[in-house]
This record gives structure tokens, sequence and C-alpha cells, in this order.
């Protein structure tokens, strides 16, 4: 990897070199809640004045950019007994986003794995995902984030540029040509072996404000031990399957397809609509079976697949601990108090 | 990942050679197909004879018993089917579908020559060749007869491959019986063919109970040697493998012997929308055909 410093003030030039030809996608605050605190988003943009790369956590993740809420898969005309399909991946020109955090990048690493990997890879996904180009940026934890526990608090590929605080520059790292490409024409140098220190020095401040952990020992072992354990039932019954949780999630891509006739009867529309595995129809089948009925049970699911599956299947867990999905929780429930309420049952 | 800024046309690279799973433009390519037949099986179910009309699409079309395919009407939706004829039968599929969704009762509204979109085949299939030289138990319960009817006529084409073969059936009520055309030819071709209904009517002459009855009556007539060289295919409702997987086991026929398809919401087939998902394991990609070794492995699987 190649390190380079770059003064604060150059990020607006970098912002405005790489905003010339493309789409910028960045955090921008969107608002203030109810106790003020400020909200943010990614949104897209055009002015670096009205991004915010100091931002905590945005409530959406990037993922509405590269696997959209909605998206329309393909177009039918029908004519009589005939009909044609056209398909449409959605994207016509690269886009920049600017300021990822370190959990997201890994998001989008887990992601390529389900949605790029050896077999029957994904157009719509690939497509967003090939002409991306991501610049990322550190944070500071915040009191619901576990990425730590997670191994996703720093991202090691998965992006062009990383940009790391160190007071009055930035610390980049650089991983592709086109990123290298962009910096030359830019007043990057070197980084002295002060530079490299206070970089090592600011991770591991970092690194001691975690305040919420997630113990991952034998997770695997132990979700199956506990399958059939009263816990989930428990939590089954806060839950209100309303599937906020895989709403506000970087790494959920699971989705349902819905067919819609045009009211000439002459059209027809194929979309996708990301779903969520907690609301009640996810798993029921014709003729109304439903092989997960309670909330609990699926509840239940979600976590199986996300620590226990996903690592059976690529040896790291489906989530990041970004903590959205417990912030954003209208029941409450965060994955830490859930794992450590499952492990209890071994004590 | 991101290789610059210049745009990249994800399905332009497409190779030269065919590799439908590595294939990016592969992946909602649908085969247009027509209907050529529909014939009435019952009250419920209708047997669709599809004709895939792109003669590229007929050659590439192959598949193995127990694989599915996703039909597509536009407009209305999508959803899996096992195929139920012979794999022998490249381009040309049946499906035998019951009428219960909307997809479904929309079908049964078209007329012969309507175009359908067909994607696949998806899925898994019965290991047939490693079944040569053994005696088979096919076993189905209701609508499990339509994903069972591929693997009878490989054992029908390849008769002289097999040892005993037996076909144990039960529906609900005689009216819902499949197939019924097809009984006489299979028993004609040596097979054993027993069946049971739940409930009867008067016109019924044959045994009345559950499929585990007729079961444990075969079975009595069967030695221990025959359970070793024995292989099972069960389809049915999942309540079904419960009962008969359990019948099967303390048999002592080897786990890695006995298959089950299983049935799951899936909306794309290639192991991406997740539906289908039990843990980790897509019933789309690494089933819907398991060994119950498998089975047994998947929590909540049946």
């Amino acid at each position: 990897m190649l390190f380079r410093v770059l003064r604060k003030e150059a990020v607006a030039d970098l912002f405005g070199l790489l905003a010339e030809s493309n789409r910028m996608v960045a955090p921008v605050q969107s608002g203030l809640d109810c106790l003020g605190s400020p909200l943010y988003a990614f949104k897209e943009v055009t002015d670096y004045y009205e991004i915010s790369l100091t931002y905590t956590t945005t409530k959406i993740p990037a993922k509405k950019f590269f696997m959209p809420f909605r998206e329309t898969m393909a177009t039918f005309i029908v004519a009589g007994k005939d009909w044609t399909k056209k398909i449409d991946l959605n994207i016509d020109r690269p886009f920049v986003v600017f300021g990822m955090h370190a959990c997201d990048i890994n998001a989008l690493n887990k992601l390529d794995k389900v949605l790029l990997g050896n077999f029957y890879p994904m157009p719509y996904y690939a497509a967003k995902r090939k002409n991306m180009f991501i610049v990322g940026i550190d944070c500071v934890p915040q009191p619901y984030c576990f990425c730590r526990s997670m191994g996703a608090d720093t991202a090691l590929h998965g992006f062009d540029i990383f940009l790391t605080d160190l007071g009055d520059h930035y610390f980049v790292e650089i991983l592709s040509d086109a990123a290298f490409n962009f910096l030359r024409q830019l007043s990057v140098s070197e980084p002295a072996e002060s530079d490299h220190a206070l970089y090592v020095k600011t991770v591991s401040a970092k690194n001691n404000k975690f305040s919420v952990r997630v113990d991952t020992t034998d997770l695997t072992k132990i979700l199956d031990m506990e399958f059939q354990s009263e816990v989930w039932e428990k939590w089954g019954k806060q839950c209100l399957s309303c599937g906020t949780c895989a709403n506000v999630c970087p790494t959920c891509y699971c989705y349902g397809v819905d067919e819609s006739v045009g009211l000439d009867l002459s059209r027809a529309t194929k979309t996708k609509l990301l779903y969520s595995c907690n609301l009640i129809d996810f798993a029921e089948i014709a003729g109304g079976h439903n092989f997960r009925p309670e909330s609990h049970s699926r509840l239940k699911y979600r976590y199986y697949h996300k620590h226990r599956g996903f690592v059976e299947a690529y040896e790291e867990a489906l989530c990041v601990g970004c903590g959205r999905c417990g912030e954003a929780c209208l029941a409450g429930i965060t994955v830490p108090e859930v794992i450590a309420s499952v492990r209890d049952q071994e004590s | 990942m991101p290789d610059g800024t210049n745009f990249t046309d994800v399905m332009a690279d497409r190779q030269g050679c065919y590799h439908r799973k590595s294939d990016l433009s592969a992946f909602e390519h649908t085969c247009k197909g027509e209907l050529t037949s529909i014939h009435r099986l019952t009250n419920l179910e209708n047997l669709f004879r599809i004709r895939l009309l792109d003669p590229e699409d007929r050659k590439r079309f192959t598949f193995q018993p127990g694989q599915f395919v996703i039909l597509e009407l536009p407009g209305i939706g999508e959803a899996p089917f096992s195929i139920s004829s012979p794999s022998s039968g490249h381009g040309d599929l049946e499906l035998c579908i019951r009428r219960v969704g909307t997809l479904t009762n929309f079908l049964f509204r078209l007329e012969r020559g309507t175009h359908v979109g067909i994607r696949g085949p998806f899925g898994t299939g019965f290991p047939m060749e490693q079944m040569h030289g053994e005696n088979i138990l096919l076993i189905a319960g209701g609508l499990g007869l339509a994903p069972l009817r591929s693997p009878i006529a490989y054992v029908q084409e390849n008769r002289n491959l097999f040892r005993n073969v037996d076909i144990i059936y039960g529906a609900k009520h005689p009216s819902q019986l499949l197939f019924t055309y097809q009984y006489d030819m299979w028993r004609a071709d040596d097979v054993n063919l027993h069946i049971i209904v739940e409930k009867d009517d008067p016109s019924w002459k044959g045994p009345v109970g559950m499929i585990t009855k007729v079961l444990q009556e075969i079975f009595a007539h069967r030695d221990a040697d025959y359970f070793q060289k024995t292989y099972a295919i069960v389809c049915g409702p999942s309540v079904m493998f419960k009962f008969v997987c359990a019948m099967l086991n303390e048999r002592n026929i080897p786990m890695q012997k006995m298959f089950v398809s299983l049935e799951r919401r899936m909306h794309c087939g290639m192991a991406k929308c997740c539906r289908c998902n039990i843990g980790s394991t897509y019933i789309c990609l690494k089933g819907p055909v398991f060994d119950y070794w498998s089975v047994m492995n998947l929590k909540e699987a049946i």
C-alpha cells in the first residue's frame, strides 16, 4: 500500500477533481433529532461545503446507491400471447462515495462475497460496484459501535483512498491507480516518520474508545447449542417484526420480486424490492404454509444467518458492528445484548 | 474492486464460451417457452407442456431429475416448479402445477400457444448414476409425485440398471391421484406400484390410511440385505418427511442413500434473494435435493 499526506484544505480540491466528471455521494447533515443531535445521511451532492466529514453514523447506509430499496429489473412489452423482455442495470456512469467509514466499506466487501462470488454473480450490483470510486474516512467510535468486535474497524481493501485525520493534515492510504492519478494532481507529500508515528497513535487512541464489545468466541457452536433456547422467545415477544433492522443494515441484501402490469395492459415491470427476514411472509410458501410463523423464529433466523451461517460459508460474520439496527429498533433490541443473552445460557 | 472512474459495462465482457453460473448476462436471461399443451390431471392440477423456442436455449437446456425451473408470467410474477418430465427431453419440459396462488391461478387461465418465461434449470438433482445396480424406493405424498415423475422416467428408461423398484404413493383422496393414466405403464415396466389414500370413496379398491402403513407392509417382507442395497427418494410435504425418513432410518438405510426434495419460497433461484435460506444454506443452490445427513444438519429443514 502507498501512503501520502494531504493538507486538510486540499481535501476540497480532491472533492472538486472527482466531482468534475462524476456523480458524488457524500454524508451530509440532514436534520436534527428530537434531542437536537444532528442526523446524517448519504446524499448526492455537488458542493464540498454541503458535506460533513466528521459525521457519526448515517441512519441509512450508502447501500441505497448500489442496492436500491426498489429497483426495476426488467420491463416487458406484451402483445397477445407473446412478449419481449428488456433488462436494465440502472446505471450509466460511475459515481464516487466520498467519506465512507471502515464499517461500511467492510460491509461492501462482505456483499461482494455473496453478490459477486463464484456462482451467479448479480449484474445489478456488479454494474454499480464496478463503477464506484470510494474515499474512506476515519471515525470516532460511538456508544453503539462494536465494529472492533466484528473485525470491521479497519478496512484493508474495498476502497480507493482512505483518509485518517491527523490534526492539520490527513494520512492517505492509496489502493488504486485511479486514486493515485487523482492525488498526483494535488499537493500531496510522502509521509514523514513522525506522520507514521502519529497515525499509529491515532488508531490506538481510537481503539480505546469502544464501549461495547461482543464476544464472538465459539459463537457458531453456541448458537447451535442454544437453538431451542427460551431466550429467543423472550426477544421474539419484544420484536415487532417491522423489518427496520434490515432496512438500516449495510450488509442485508435479501429481496423479493414483484411484477406489475401497466394500465394499458401492454407493458409489464419486474421490480426488485429489498426485504427483511423479520417480515411475516418471508418464508411463506404457496398454499399458505409458513416455515417461520412466529416472530421469535424469524428473529432467530436473522441471527443464525448473520452470525452462524455466514461464518460457516465465508469464515466471517455478516455483521460489521455499525450498531445502526440497535439504534433504529423501535423495541430497543441490540445485537450485543441478544448475543450476550444467548451466551449467558451457557454459563 | 473499483478500477477507476471510466464506466465499466459489466455485460459487455460476455465470454465466448457459455457458462451460465458465472455469466453476468445469464442472471436475468429468460428462455421463451410456448405452452404446447395443457393436460388436465385433477380439479386442482394441470400438466403444462412447454417447448423452449430459441434453438440455442433448446441446445443448452439440460437438466437432472429433481432440478427445478422458475416459470415467469410477465407482469404476474414468477415461481419455482420442479420439472416433472424425463431428463432426456432437452428443450421440452413438463410442469405439474397445482392451482393455489395468484401466479398459478393466472396460469390456469392461459390458452395453448401462450409464451411463458423459463429460467433455469436450477439446484441439485437426484444422483441417479450413483443408484445404478441398487434397489430404489420412490416415495411420494400428494403433489410430491410431480418432482418424483422425473426420476421415475429415468428408471423406466434405464430399467436394466436397477434391481427392485417400488413406487409408494399416498394421496388424500382417490380424486386427487395424479398421472393415473401412467400407472399401468409403470407396472408393465416391472415397477411395483403401491397406492394408498387417506380417505376413500365407494369406487376405491385399494388400501386406506397413511403412507407409513404401506411402507410397513412392504418392509415386513424385505430382509436386512435389501436395505443395505437400497436408495430412497422421498418427495412430499415436510410433515411426511419426518415420519417416512424416521422409518427408513430405522431400517438402516444409510443416510447418504436417502434423498429428499425440500420446498421453499424463492425469488431468484440463484442464491441471491435469500428467501429459501436455512442458516446459510441456499435451498435453490445446494438443494432442493439433499441427502438425509445434510437435512439432519440443517436446523428447521423439515
